[in-house]
């Protein structure tokens, strides 16, 4: 083939300046003052957001479960379908995600409110009104509505691999249902989950819309934080660069545990 | 405000009707001797940057301004909006914007004006500045010289409440009704620092200027102690909210409070016993306009009769402009919460341009304020930072030796 | 199992209309005359009028797709250009690349948009000092508004071009292009009369998702947009203010639109598969007869 290499060039300096310098940049303002002196001053200032890093991760850890919990058997049916109908349900699946993000948030909104259709769903039963927006169980249903496709995806594309055989194999050798899904579907869908785990976690970890819009403000997580130190009232890069800092490595830390290997990540894309 | 706008439209269309002199695609009137089309094949374009919900806007059949200046003009305008005057500063702060009209408070004006980010503006292009605006409203403490702002709007900070849900003997607890248990959970809260701060700042029986570290903290606890009671810290969202009675008591501005009760009868509101802000919103140029001249032409625009009055029929703040007052409609003109008495106006209080240190205390107080937990020990982060990124490498050092066996 | 199997569909169907059901409400509200959400009064089609006459909304839908066409093209050429690139690098080189590559991809959206806006602060404090001092009068350079949106959103396509790309070429047969060698064509002609045209349904699902992702984009665009507002970030102010139905009717027309993509590739895609099921076919049986 063509041993080009000039030809990645372009991208390799477009790379560089527009993702390796910025986030140099980041760093480099982590760890300074406003003079631009050498400080820890800013990460130890985020000592004091401890409880909005302990929300934003609880928060992301109990979306990212939900989500796996309600994709796993959805991805195995679909996985099970035949391949006509399969592609057609796969694609009611990801229609929603192609809706623009934050009018599908806006939408959560009406339905939550005060006085929104649930709770007027619900009144028809004498029940209610609950507060439901403005809670973080709002933010949750949230994060899991929009990221839940994010699941789907790489569950189902490795469920279809397993072949038909194993499952009626295991069966034949006298395992339950509880067995088969222990024992062979969890096993060799490992790397799907995975993936999914990272997938949902990483966006759920870091938005601020989610929060704002369905969470009142007073659900503080990671990114509103960094928000309100770059656009917002606090105006402080140092410390929102900290904050960022902080939110990269503990991404990094998910990713190191779920998918490392660069051929996985491949078919993650 | 549907009454009133009927007859802004019906005065508009007379307007029209006898000015003869007035170019025939626009149909404003505008005063006479002015050449509004000098950049009329300029090819120029505006960013104007402006409060959300704070110009008449043509929704509702008012007069829509924008269009209006554009047509006369034939300058494009790239009309935007902010909810806070902080994000407004960290917008230009950052280069993030090259605006050319920007309308932020009192404070802010000095503030910018303090650090250079103002353009002196030349009143030869803006005839209407004297013609019009009252002096009261002119030589402020934030721009003490009027050099750099041309006044837009003033207005009160008021209670806003819903009179289904908040019982009318407790409008008289002034702000203590925002931290009242009884309405834990329906309370809606400023979602920006100073005016939060002010708020607090008056409970407590102080000025809502801080004239020091430990008056910001003060207010930082009572702003705490608030916390569990409030709904949502919001800036513009609360016209949806109080509107659909999502929320029962909430502060803001008196002019949008006088739209919000127009729109649901069963909201009322009050200006608060302890005394308010009261605020003065201005006209300016950022430094580095591109096109300052037309920028000034847009507001001398804004100051024009009919513009001004279209603008205080819409949105129902209070104006500067002594020529559209006069032509107000007197139930508006004599509405004790956008004109009170004088009585009421000394309990209240402008914003001033604050020190710096007092000004990034407020800063750092009010992220708190909104993520409140001040306990955790400073050198948990830098720990954390470290034991993560010691995993996370172990973590792929793990699996590099797990792929190498397996190639093996 | 056949009660497992009921609740196997019972289950697909509450998820579906979990996934269904915001957005059924939000086009149901759409066709509401009264601006409440709270009662349903009459049917009317009056917020689609005033959708279309809604200027902040229009320019700012052009402005998204100008820079979605602008960004997507660029990041497409570069992208195809660096996966032929790479495809000749060493395996070290070429883990480098991708690793530079996956982090866009993986990193959270807010960072890589904090991260871009702090060097536009940065590039522009620098490049107004720089002119400044070369002029010697103060200047200030403001590059704020579509240039920064622009090279944001090329930034997040392109390693998605080149994951599309890469694999496609990497799986080609090498000798096919040896051929064309062989048969006098110079490495540029072979390279676009062989190369070139097998990897286009590569190059052109990534010219689509790079669109996607560009008209999709708010969180980027918001830190990096200065003056210019792109749709979504206009939609970030409406749901802000004083909500009107507009925004409704806005949900229910995209809706509609992407509906009718979909359903137009899937069916494009479906086609195209029969017919490679079909020529595999013959393959198969010609196969068959020859041994």
């Amino acid at each position: 083939m063509i041993k080009n290499k000039s030809l990645a060039s372009p991208y390799i300096v477009w790379s560089v300046v527009f993702t390796a310098v910025p986030l140099a940049i980041v760093i480099y303002f982590a760890f300074t003052d406003k003079n631009g002196a050498f400080t820890l001053k800013n990460i130890m200032d985020i000592g004091q957001y401890t409880s909005v890093f302990v929300r934003s991760i609880v928060l992301a850890v109990i979306a990212t479960a939900v989500c796996l919990v309600l994709a796993f058997p959805l991805s195995f049916m679909l996985s099970r379908m035949r391949a006509s109908r399969q592609s057609m349900m796969l694609m009611l699946i990801m229609l929603p995600m192609w809706m623009n993000f934050l009018l599908r948030t806006y939408a959560w909104m009406t339905l939550l409110e005060r006085n929104g259709l649930i709770n007027r769903f619900l009144g028809l039963f004498g029940i209610g009104p609950f507060n439901l927006i403005n809670t973080s169980g709002a933010v949750v249903l949230g994060m899991v509505y929009n990221y839940l496709p994010y699941m789907i995806l790489p569950l189902y594309t490795i469920m279809t691999k397993i072949d038909p055989s194993v499952i009626e194999a295991a069966q034949d050798l006298g395992a339950g249902n509880l067995r088969v899904v222990t024992k062979v579907l969890i096993p060799l869908s490992m790397d799907g989950i995975t993936t999914g785990i990272t997938m949902v976690f990483v966006p759920s970890i870091s938005t601020f819309i989610i929060s704002r819009m369905l969470g009142g403000g007073s659900n503080l997580l990671i990114g509103d934080l960094i928000e309100l130190q770059f656009l917002g009232n606090s105006y402080n890069y140092n410390l929102g660069s900290a904050m960022s800092l902080m939110l990269m490595v503990i991404v990094l830390l998910c990713m190191s545990f779920t998918t490392a290997d660069s051929e996985e990540m491949e078919a993650m894309v | 405000m549907k009454k009133w706008s009927t007859r802004a439209a019906t005065a508009l269309l007379a307007a029209v009707c006898l000015s003869a002199g007035a170019p025939a695609f626009a149909e404003t009137q505008v005063d006479d001797g002015y050449d509004y089309t000098r950049f009329a094949d300029d090819n120029i374009t505006l960013n104007v940057y402006n409060w959300g919900e704070y110009i008449s806007d043509g929704s509702e059949d008012t007069l829509d301004v924008v269009a209006e200046f554009e047509a006369l003009t034939g300058i494009r305008v790239n009309y935007t909006t902010f909810d806070t005057n902080e994000s407004l500063y960290a917008k230009l702060k950052s280069g993030g914007g090259a605006y050319d009209v920007i309308i932020p408070s009192d404070y802010m004006i000095g503030k910018m004006a303090n650090e250079g980010m103002l353009e002196e503006l030349d009143f030869s292009n803006i005839p209407n500045y004297d013609k019009y605006i009252g002096d009261a409203y002119k030589n402020q403490s934030y721009d003490p010289e009027n050099k750099y702002s041309v006044p837009y709007m003033w207005g009160l900070v008021c209670v806003i409440y819903n009179t289904t849900m908040v019982d009318e003997g407790d409008t008289s607890t002034g702000w203590g009704i925002l931290w009242d248990e009884k309405y834990a959970g329906q309370i809606l809260m400023f979602n920006n620092s100073r005016d939060a701060f002010a708020i607090a700042g008056k409970m407590l029986g102080g000025s809502l200027n801080p004239s020091s570290v430990d008056e910001v903290e003060a207010s930082a606890e009572k702003l705490k102690q608030q916390k569990s009671v409030v709904q949502a810290y919001v800036m513009d969202e609360i016209f949806d909210k109080m509107g659909g009675g999502e929320a029962a008591v909430a502060p803001y501005y008196v002019g949008d409070g006088i739209t919000m009760m127009d729109d649901n009868p069963d909201l009322a509101m009050y200006l608060p016993g302890e005394g308010t802000n009261i605020y003065i919103d201005a006209m300016c140029i950022p430094k580095g306009a591109r096109n300052k001249e037309a920028a000034e032409m847009f507001i001398n625009f804004m100051c024009e009769t009919q513009i001004a009055l279209a603008n205080v029929e819409a949105i129902c703040y209070s104006t500067p402009h002594t020529a559209a007052l006069e032509l107000l409609d007197e139930e508006m003109r004599d509405n004790e919460f956008m004109y009170p008495d004088d009585d009421y106006l000394a309990l209240c209080e402008t914003m001033s341009v604050l020190p710096d240190e007092i000004n990034s205390a407020m800063d750092a107080a009010w992220s708190s304020v909104r993520s409140y937990d001040a306990t955790g020990n400073a050198w948990i982060m830098p720990l954390l930072l470290v034991v993560m990124l010691a995993l996370a490498i172990f973590g792929f050092v793990r699996k590099a030796i797990r792929r190498r066996k397996r190639d093996y | 199992m056949r009660r497992l199997k009921m609740l196997g569909r019972v289950y697909l169907c509450v998820m579906l209309g979990f996934l269904y059901l915001p957005i059924a409400v939000l086009i149901a509200y759409s066709f509401n005359e009264s601006k409440s959400r709270a009662v349903f009064t009459n049917f009317t089609l009056k917020w689609y009028g005033e959708l279309a006459g809604n200027d902040m909304i229009l320019k700012s839908l052009a402005v998204s797709l100008v820079i979605a066409f602008a960004s997507a093209a660029i990041a497409t050429v570069v992208g195809t250009l660096a996966a032929v690139g790479v495809n000749g690098m060493s395996r070290r080189a070429r883990t480098a690349v991708m690793v530079l590559s996956y982090v866009p991809v993986i990193n959270p959206e807010i960072i890589t948009g904090v991260s871009l806006m702090l060097l536009f602060v940065v590039g522009n404090t620098q490049l107004s000092n720089l002119f400044s001092a070369l002029l010697g009068a103060e200047v200030s350079v403001n590059g704020f508004g579509v240039l920064t949106l622009l090279a944001a959103h090329i930034t997040f396509c392109l390693p998605y071009v080149l994951f599309n790309v890469s694999p496609k070429l990497r799986k080609m047969d090498v000798r096919v292009y040896e051929a064309a060698l062989d048969l006098g064509c110079n490495p540029r002609q072979a390279f676009f009369k062989v190369v070139l045209p097998e990897l286009t349904p590569a190059i052109l699902s990534a010219f689509l998702i790079c669109l996607t992702y560009s008209i999709d984009d708010f969180i980027i665009s918001y830190f990096t947009s200065g003056t210019v507002q792109t749709l979504p970030i206009a939609i970030y102010s409406m749901t802000r203010k004083k909500v009107s139905p507009e925004i409704n009717a806005l949900s229910a027309i995209l809706f509609v639109v992407i509906l009718t993509v979909i359903l137009g590739a899937n069916a494009l895609d479906s086609a195209r598969e029969r017919r490679l099921e079909r020529a595999a076919r013959e393959e198969e049986r010609k196969a068959g007869m020859q041994a």
